[in-house]
């Protein structure tokens, strides 16, 4: 178990286009500079981290994510820039290495990759690469790039990119290498392969009881230990929403959260989320709704069952008010996070 | 006598569903594309009971298998390896796994119909598809247990869809006859079934609501919704 001190708590973000008091939409520029508001406003109430996910869809502005980290590391000091994820499958990682080495300097090292094969396919036609090759895509890149990390010349040769010849990759980074971890679904498949590469792990958990990961969690130990890497503190990442009372958080949940996840779910075939369904996640699933004692108490006893260290919450999801985010992100530093450290030395 | 069952695809609904079986005191045989080295670690971790082997030797070993692959690669089972088995069929056409696959989604057949075509000597029943895999973990309860949710089955060997349903039951949720293997239509995704985690009573008239969506109407003028 981590100690509760040394726990870690960020707010993730995939650029979920707001309104404003009136019910109106911001613009995905505005959605964008939003962000960047609330980073920096993290940053200010001690968050640990903020990140970013990769989407390329018209519910999300942030297709660039480093490139919104960039803005806000230069108006934060302590915060750390990560992504959320960044689709290594449909990226080059060569170009990935690059972007975030610069974000690094930008930042004096606050940088980290959060690297995943995403939850949408639209940046694979976007890019011009093939979803059957979903798998070879993730496995030869994450290869190339866990060469590049090491900031030396690399050779390489595989099946989804250019083949390198001692290329050696700029900028070198002041550390020496930048922070990375990889985030999956429910994939068994892809914790043993974090484990192999010698990876910290992050679980989006999206839906259901947490206690299902443990599992997985063990999972991710084994296999470290098999391939003979260091098995680090797991990252959990769950939807929220925060208000004053439970009965307001519970209803721009319903509203908003569950509104895009009814959206996305349609696109996929799946009926749309009954009342039951959505009380029943923030009840005992992976919604983190309520009041900040409710929530507090929620993620105490998941950071429990599961033994995690760094828990992330993805705000703001379905068109939730630029006020409502923001009282959430407040809520979430000033309340929850001391409560959660709290709750758990109590042990 | 110890209850066997083969469980072919060792992803997320593969897993899931073989810890069900496992906790309803099942011997799982369980395998994924490869060889049984890729997933040993994952069943010895996720899946402690079970026996990781290749899909070859999962049939060998057992007469009911659990289809839990990608619909789109079907055709990669071996039609003659599963000659004479009650096969399971769990799976659903998921376009961003399975690509633009318009045979796959043609109202004129259920996808499982297209199973039982390719798999001709073996009997199909469709079964575990309509509900997610974390929901499939969470919502199983065992016997007696009140508020269990149910389970659609359809086949068209009734002895065989008999067997699901004591399967089913065994895993942790009310079985519910469906009709016969057309009607599977019913339970594929964009159904109003499809995620919709019901107890018996609400699953059965979903089902029927079917009939009353696009692709309900669809089916129905192709011919394809006559209950039995
Ligand atoms: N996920 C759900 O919530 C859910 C719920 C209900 C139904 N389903 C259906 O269940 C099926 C599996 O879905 P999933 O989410 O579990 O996918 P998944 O996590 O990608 O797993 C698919 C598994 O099938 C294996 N496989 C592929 N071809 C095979 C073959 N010829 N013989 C044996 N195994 C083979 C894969 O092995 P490799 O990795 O070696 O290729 C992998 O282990 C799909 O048809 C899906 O529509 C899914």
């Amino acid at each position: 178990m981590i100690k509760p001190e040394e726990l870690v708590f960020g707010l993730d973000s995939f650029g979920d286009i707001p309104q404003d008091e009136n019910g109106k939409s911001f613009t995905q520029a505005e959605a964008i500079r939003q962000v960047v508001k609330e980073a920096k406003m993290a940053d200010e109430l001690g968050i640990d981290v903020i990140a970013l996910g990769e989407h390329h869809r018209a519910d999300y502005a942030i297709s660039s994510p480093d490139t919104v980290l960039a803005a806000i590391a230069s108006i934060t000091k302590k915060i750390t820039l990560a992504t959320g994820v960044t689709v290594l499958s449909s990226d080059d990682p060569v170009r990935v290495y690059e972007r975030f080495a610069t974000l690094e300097a930008i930042s004096r090292g606050r940088a980290e990759a959060v690297l995943g094969r995403g939850s949408f396919t639209e940046s694979f036609p976007l890019f011009g690469y093939d979803l059957q090759n979903y798998d070879v895509l993730f496995e030869e890149k994450l290869n190339l790039y866990s060469k590049l990390l090491e900031e030396k010349p690399v050779t390489w040769e595989g099946t989804t990119r250019a083949a390198l010849k001692d290329a050696d990759v700029f900028p070198k980074t002041d550390n020496g290498k930048i922070a990375t971890r990889i985030a999956v679904g429910g994939s068994p498949e892809s914790v043993v392969r974090t484990a192999r590469y010698g990876f910290p792990l992050t679980l989006a958990i999206i839906g259901g009881s947490p206690e299902r990961f443990n599992a997985y969690i063990e999972l991710y130990k084994k296999a470290a230990a098999k391939f003979e890497q260091p098995a680090y503190p797991i990252a959990v990442h769950s939807h929220g929403v925060i208000a004053d009372t439970d009965e307001e958080a519970i209803e721009l949940g319903w509203n908003h959260i569950r509104a895009s996840f009814v959206r996305i779910g349609q696109d996929r075939g799946w009926t749309p989320m009954s009342r039951e369904q959505y009380e029943g996640e923030v009840q005992n699933g992976s919604f983190y709704v309520g009041s900040p004692e409710t929530v507090a108490k929620r993620i105490a006893r998941m950071i429990k069952t599961l033994g995690i260290g760094r828990f992330e919450l993805v705000y703001g999801a379905g068109g939730l008010s630029a006020n409502a985010r923001e009282r959430t992100i407040e809520l979430y530093a000033t309340k929850i996070i001391p409560k959660v450290r709290e709750l758990l030395s109590e042990g | 006598m110890v209850k066997k069952i083969g469980i072919l695809g060792a992803g997320k609904l593969g897993m899931v569903l073989g810890q069900l079986a496992s906790r309803a005191g099942y011997q799982v045989y369980i395998a994924g594309s490869g060889s049984p080295e890729k997933i040993a670690l994952t069943v010895e971790v996720l899946l402690p009971s079970a026996k990781a082997l290749t899909a070859k030797e999962v049939i060998e070993k057992t007469d009911t298998l659990i289809l839990a692959l990608p619909l789109g690669k079907y055709q990669t089972l071996s039609a003659e390896q599963l000659a004479g088995k009650l096969v399971i069929d769990a799976m659903n056409y998921w376009w961003e796994v399975d690509g633009q696959r318009p045979e796959l989604t043609d109202v004129s057949s259920s996808s499982s119909e297209l199973v039982q075509n390719y798999l001709k000597k073996s009997i199909v029943v469709k079964a575990f598809n309509h509900m997610g895999y974390h929901n499939l973990y969470d919502e199983a309860k065992s016997k007696g247990q009140k508020k269990r949710k149910a389970i659609a089955i359809v086949g068209n060997n009734k002895d065989a869809v008999q067997k699901v349903a004591a399967i089913v039951d065994d895993f942790g949720f009310d079985p519910l006859d469906g009709g016969n293997l057309s009607q599977g239509i019913r339970m594929e995704p964009g159904s109003p079934v499809f995620g919709a985690n019901l107890g018996y009573d609400e699953l059965r008239t979903a089902l029927a609501s079917f009939e009353t969506t696009k692709r309900g109407i669809e089916a129905k003028s192709a011919g394809n919704l006559a209950m039995k």
